[in-house]
């Protein structure tokens, strides 16, 4: 099992006709994602990569029973394809597009309440349930099928950890990157609870950074919720203040912003917090050998 | 994106938000020009200078009955008053000297860094009698994807400096995006101010002005530091602060001509104009890494190993081999660096386009400092292959971050 995504998956890609969507809609196929149709306005009626076009997402929906949407149009024009996403009722939308402005997201935010709809991203690489189903632009082959969910708020960073831990043999049950943004549709939170409930994942990486308080969350979550194992990597101790937090968010936080408090909080909740990006890999497998409970 | 006091207070003005009278100038002749301007509209109410508050005694003490004026620096950090960046003037004379002493000088003050911003102009103000400061603003709540209103009856003060001493003395409104502010956080607010009747009317224009500008201009933070009660009742923005959602500057071309590049860090601006993430360190050691995470985890590794990065650096997601170049060249800019770390992990950008971008830039640059350099992950190999065979460069080729780390710590010594 896994969360969020399966072989089952069907999948629509919207902006399946530029530039990064045709490409990394084959990079999709190739890993034998179900990728059952595309959406350009303008474009119904083609087909790329052997994938029929249609001109809006209802009508993709209504052809070909997607029930997940991974969106790649560019930042001015992300969030009419949101908006189109979610009114044709797509259970998943994950937005890959970096640069969207932020009240366009509030604005998205305000829209998903009390649909049901989970939104991922947006500026995320995207998720992937090793083996089975690839939504995203990440690099399948470094991931490996196993039981180790992965959380992350970077690109590349994750693929890094990821790779750390498929070196020390462990697989991945989902990996999900969130996103970098300051409004995303999914947090830590929401997502530990699916990795806590999903019985075929035994412990959680979660790879952070500083600003906002997504940490801070989370460490209250896994402190009072988590039975799980949970291992964190936070980014930025080296980051100048001024540079990353303008002055409201340091009101907003009240001091929570600093990846040192990030990391404190989450040790004090019962994370083990590995102090080097070097180190993911090994910390995890180290501690996982020593765990009986724990099938990896 | 910041911007100056006085563009933000001609946004103020626009939305109704009640502002002193000011004149900007760029030289001394102007701001002599605008003291007259000022004088000419304030009078013939006869003003009686009282000093109510810290920062008006601050500011400099005033004789006589004269008309006066501040005459404030125009740099995008607060914290000018304390350093000199506000001056009094009592005469247009006075206020073409401070005009010439402040245009073209770089104010230091506790948020600009040890370098200091450039003046290239002033913004001279009618001087108010100031009765009460209070702290008003509108930005983002990240966690719950709102705008919020904060609003502080500690005005005029370090605004972090109260959230850590006095987190009581914040109120947080959050603002729903359809229905705007309601009559009940309207009133909450106008009460922590301790305002009754027309001045809490006065209170909720002002803030039904900064959700307005905030929502019509895409802002990530408009603040008022100090909002004030004059001493003859008004309610007036003393100051404004505005920045800017970069991400959204694309349906704003009025407010992203605005842009001032000399407020900004010069490697800092001139990487955002070709799509790279760099931002100055202390430290000695350049780095060049894809990913923002990544590029964190770089620096922080660094220091970790005993080192200190001259840098951080995302080359970007879909960089190229003209964009490694360019990279190369802002970092080299760094006369401190004395050796470097590129890191990459390679996903959709193969390593071995990273190394043909590598090659290229260094025998293009003539880059003579020690380089250590960490490929993983696509093509990887095919990347290192074409490292080992260059073999007249200063560089090693390491697989593993740590052992990166180390030796880039250990050359930069």
């Amino acid at each position: 099992m896994s969360i969020l995504i399966d072989r089952d998956t069907n999948v629509l890609v919207q902006g399946i006709t530029g530039q990064a969507g045709a490409f990394h809609a084959e990079k999709m196929l190739e890993y034998k994602t179900k990728v059952v149709g595309g959406v350009t306005p303008g474009k119904g009626g083609d087909t790329i990569h052997g994938v029929p076009v249609f001109n809006s997402v209802t009508e993709a929906r209504q052809t070909t029973h997607a029930t997940a949407t991974v969106i790649f149009v560019p930042a001015r024009f992300a969030f009419g394809a949101i908006q189109e996403a979610i009114d044709a009722r797509i259970p998943l939308i994950v937005v890959i597009t970096e640069g969207i402005p932020t009240m366009d997201m509030v604005r998205v935010r305000r829209k998903l309440q009390g649909t049901g709809i989970r939104l991922i991203g947006p500026n995320c690489p995207g998720l992937i349930t090793p083996g089975q189903c690839k939504i995203g632009i990440m690099p399948g082959y470094i991931h490996k099928p196993g039981r180790i969910g992965v959380l992350s708020r970077s690109g590349t960073l994750t693929y890094d950890a990821v790779y750390q831990l498929t070196q020390a043999g462990l697989g991945q049950s989902t990996c999900i990157g969130i996103g970098g943004d300051p409004v995303l549709g999914s947090g830590f939170v929401e997502l530990l609870q699916l990795f806590q409930d999903d019985p075929d994942t035994d412990a959680v990486v979660m790879i952070g950074e500083i600003g906002g308080t997504e940490e801070e969350e989370a460490a209250k979550f896994i402190q009072t919720r988590m039975t799980k194992p949970v291992f964190a990597f936070i980014a930025g101790r080296m980051a100048p203040k001024e540079k990353r937090m303008g002055h409201a968010g340091a009101i907003v936080a009240g001091g929570k912003g600093t990846a040192v408090e990030k990391m404190n909080t989450l040790r004090a909740s019962g994370v083990t917090v590995v102090d080097s990006p070097a180190a993911i890999g090994t910390t995890v497998a180290a501690s996982l050998a020593k765990s009986p409970t724990v099938r990896v | 994106m910041k911007l100056h006091e006085y563009q933000a207070k001609r946004l103020f003005a626009s939305v109704g938000i009640s502002i002193p009278r000011g004149v900007v100038a760029a030289t001394p002749e102007e701001a002599a020009k605008a003291y007259e301007t000022l004088k000419r509209q304030c009078l013939p109410a006869p003003r009686i200078l009282n000093t109510f508050s810290e920062s008006t005694r601050q500011a400099g003490a005033v004789e006589g009955h004269a008309f006066a004026c501040n005459v404030k620096a125009q740099i995008h950090a607060g914290g000018r008053g304390k350093a000199g960046g506000v001056v009094v003037a009592t005469s247009a004379a006075e206020a073409a000297a401070c005009a010439t002493r402040l245009l073209g000088m770089r104010l230091v003050t506790k948020q600009t860094g040890p370098d200091g911003l450039p003046v290239s102009a002033v913004l001279v103000d009618e001087r108010i009698d100031v009765k009460h400061e209070w702290y008003l603003a509108v930005t983002l709540d990240r966690f719950h994807a709102t705008p919020m209103v904060l609003a502080s009856a500690q005005g005029g003060m370090d605004i972090e400096e109260v959230a850590v001493t006095m987190p009581k003395a914040i109120i947080r409104e959050p603002i729903d995006i359809e229905q705007g502010l309601s009559p009940a956080q309207l009133q909450r607010i106008a009460a922590a101010f301790g305002c009754q009747g027309q001045l809490a009317e006065a209170v909720y224009k002002t803030v039904r002005g900064l959700w307005a500008l905030y929502d019509a201009n895409d802002a990530s933070l408009i603040e008022i530091n100090p909002l004030v009660l004059t001493a003859d009742g008004r309610v007036l923005a003393l100051d404004a602060k505005v920045v800017l959602d970069d991400n959204a500057l694309f349906r704003h071309p009025d407010l992203a001509a605005l842009r001032d590049p000399s407020q900004e860090h010069p490697m800092e601006y001139k990487a955002s104009q070709i799509g790279i993430s760099y931002v100055g360190l202390e430290g000695n050691i350049g780095c060049l890494v894809n990913g923002a995470g990544l590029a964190m985890a770089t620096n922080d590794i660094i220091k970790l190993c005993g080192g200190n990065p001259a840098n951080f650096l995302d080359v970007g997601g879909g960089a190229n081999v003209e964009q490694v170049t360019n990279a190369f060249s802002i970092i080299l800019e760094d006369k401190k660096v004395s050796a470097m770390l590129v890191n990459i992990f390679g996903g959709i950008m193969r390593c071995d386009w990273i190394a043909q971008g590598l090659l290229n830039a260094t025998q293009t640059l003539h880059v003579n400092v020690p380089m250590v350099v960490r490929l993983q992950g696509t093509n990887v190999e095919e990347g290192r292959r074409l490292l080992r065979e260059a073999k007249s460069l200063n560089l090693i080729s390491v697989g593993e971050l740590e052992d990166a780390a180390r030796k880039v710590v250990e050359l930069a010594r």
